[in-house]
C-alpha cells in the first residue's frame, strides 16, 4: 500500500486521512481504518440481533455499506458514530425481517411510562476496574445485559458501551429523546438490580474490595 | 422545577439517570445531593448506577468472537474486489448509456413540467436539512420514507434501506411524523442553526455508483 500519512501536527489526525484516502479509491486501506472500531460495531449488531452469528454477518455488510457510501462520510460528523448508525440500520432491518417471519416483538408495545423502583439495595460499593480482568464477571456482566428486553437494551448499548449522546441515540434508533431517557433509566436500575443482587450471592466475593455495611 | 422539600426517594429514583448524565437544572441537582447525603438507599442506588456505567463502558466488556478482524478483512477486500470489477465492466458501457440517460432524462423532464410525479402528494412538503446521507426506509406501494422504527411505515415486509439522498430521488417524500423536524414549517425555525438549504437533486456524486 502506497499511502502516505501526513505529520498529525499539520492538524490531520490519521483517522481523517484514511478516509480521504478511501474516498480517492484507495478501498485497501478501509479496514485499517474501520479496526479501531470493530468491537463496538460487533456489540452494536449483537445488542440488536442476540445472535454471534447473525451480528457477524450483520457487522461485515454494515462494514461493505459504509465502504460503498464513505464519499457520502462529510467530515463534520464522527467517522465512530457514522459506521455504528449504519450498523444499527443494517441489524434493525434484518431483525425487522427476522420478526416479521416469526411473528415476534409483542413486548415493543408494553407500557413504559410507569415508575421503575429499585428491588435491591445491597450496598455496592465501588468495583475496581480490575474485576473485568475476570471472565467470571464479563461473563455474569453479559447475561445480565442479554437478559433486558431489547428496547432497553439497545438504548443501553448505544448510551453507554457505544458511547453516542442522547440525541444521536435517539436518531439512531428512531425513538424520541423522552423514550431514550426513560429507556435508559429503566435499563441502568434493572442492571443495578440484577448485578448488586449477584454481588450479595457473592459471585463478586472474591473481588479484592471490601463489602460496605447495609444500614437496614 | 422540583421544589427542594419535595425530594424524596421515589425522585431521586426518577431522576437518578439524568443526575449521572448531568442533565439537572441546578436547584434539583443541590436537593439531590442533599437527600442523598443522608439516604442511605439513594445512595446505594446511586453507586450502583455509576458502577454499571462504569463497568459497562470498559472496552473490555466488548468481546468479538475469535477471528472476526480477519474474517471482517477478508470479505472488505472480497467486496471491494467486487466493486471495482463491476466498475471496470460498467465503466466501459458508461458513455454510450450516459449519452442515452441523457436524452432520456430531457424527455423525462420535459413530461415532468406537465405531470406530477407518480409517487409524490399534492400536501408533500419537500423537507429541508435533511442530512442527505441518513439512512431511511422505504415500503412498497408507499410514498413516504421514514427514520427506521418509525411508527407509521406502512407494508413493513416489504421495506428497503437506502439514503435520504437517493430516497428523494426516487420521489419519496419525508414521512410527517418520523421526519417532523425536517418539514418546511420546522426549517422555517428562527431556531434553525444554518440558513434553510432545501436537499434537492444535486449533481454531486450523480455519477457515484449506488451502494449496494
Amino acid at each position: 500500500m502506497n499511502v502516505v500519512l501526513s505529520n498529525p501536527e499539520q492538524g490531520i489526525t490519521r483517522e481523517q486521512e484514511l478516509i480521504a484516502q478511501v474516498q480517492r479509491g484507495h478501498t485497501e486501506c478501509f479496514y485499517d481504518l474501520v479496526r479501531p472500531y470493530e468491537r463496538r460495531v460487533y456489540a452494536a449488531a449483537l445488542a440488536i440481533l442476540r445472535n454471534e452469528s447473525d451480528a457477524e454477518d450483520a457487522a461485515q455488510e454494515a462494514m461493505l455499506k459504509a465502504l460503498a457510501n464513505i464519499r457520502q462520510f462529510r467530515a463534520e460528523a464522527r467517522f465512530s458514530t457514522w459506521l455504528i448508525q449504519i450498523t444499527v440500520n443494517e441489524a434493525l432491518m434484518r431483525r425487522r425481517r427476522e420478526r416479521t417471519r416469526m411473528m415476534e416483538g409483542i413486548d415493543d408495545h408494553r407500557d413504559e411510562e410507569g415508575e421503575y423502583t429499585p428491588r435491591d439495595f445491597a450496598d455496592w460499593r465501588e468495583i475496581p476496574s480490575e474485576a473485568l480482568e475476570r471472565k467470571e464477571v464479563r461473563q455474569k456482566l453479559a447475561e445480565a445485559l442479554a437478559s433486558l428486553d431489547r428496547k432497553y437494551r439497545e438504548v443501553f448499548v448505544l448510551r453507554d458501551m457505544e458511547q453516542f449522546n442522547i440525541q444521536e441515540t435517539a436518531e439512531a434508533l428512531g425513538i424520541s429523546v423522552a423514550s431514550v431517557k426513560t429507556r435508559l433509566l429503566r435499563a441502568r436500575l434493572m442492571l443495578r438490580d440484577l448485578l448488586a443482587g449477584g454481588w450479595e450471592q457473592g459471585w463478586f466475593s472474591r473481588l479484592p474490595f471490601e463489602k460496605g455495611t447495609k444500614p437496614w | 422545577m422540583v421544589n427542594r422539600e419535595a425530594v424524596n426517594c421515589e425522585q431521586v429514583w426518577r431522576e437518578i439517570s439524568n443526575y449521572i448524565e448531568g442533565d439537572v437544572d441546578a436547584v434539583l441537582r443541590v436537593a439531590m445531593d442533599e437527600h442523598i447525603s443522608t439516604c442511605q438507599r439513594c445512595k446505594s442506588v446511586l453507586e450502583g448506577t455509576r458502577n454499571v456505567v462504569q463497568l459497562y463502558g470498559d472496552e473490555r466488556m466488548i468481546e468479538i468472537p475469535a477471528g472476526f478482524g480477519r474474517r471482517l478483512e477478508r470479505r472488505l477486500a472480497q467486496g471491494a474486489r467486487v466493486r471495482r470489477s463491476t466498475w471496470s465492466t460498467w465503466s466501459a458501457w458508461l458513455v454510450p448509456v450516459a449519452a442515452l440517460a441523457l436524452i432520456a432524462g430531457g424527455v423525462r423532464w420535459a413530461n415532468s413540467l406537465t405531470t406530477p410525479h407518480p409517487l409524490q402528494s399534492e400536501h408533500a412538503q419537500p423537507g429541508r436539512n435533511i442530512p442527505p446521507d441518513m439512512v431511511v426506509v422505504v415500503s412498497a406501494g408507499a410514498k413516504d420514507f421514514h427514520v427506521p422504527g418509525c411508527d407509521v411505515i406502512h407494508n413493513k415486509e416489504k421495506i428497503r434501506t437506502l439514503t435520504a439522498k437517493e430516497a428523494i430521488r426516487e420521489g419519496y417524500v419525508p414521512c410527517v411524523r418520523c421526519m417532523r423536524k425536517y418539514l418546511q414549517t420546522a426549517g422555517l425555525s428562527p431556531l434553525s442553526p444554518e440558513p434553510v438549504a432545501e436537499l434537492g437533486l444535486s449533481v454531486e456524486d450523480e455519477d457515484r455508483p449506488r451502494g449496494r
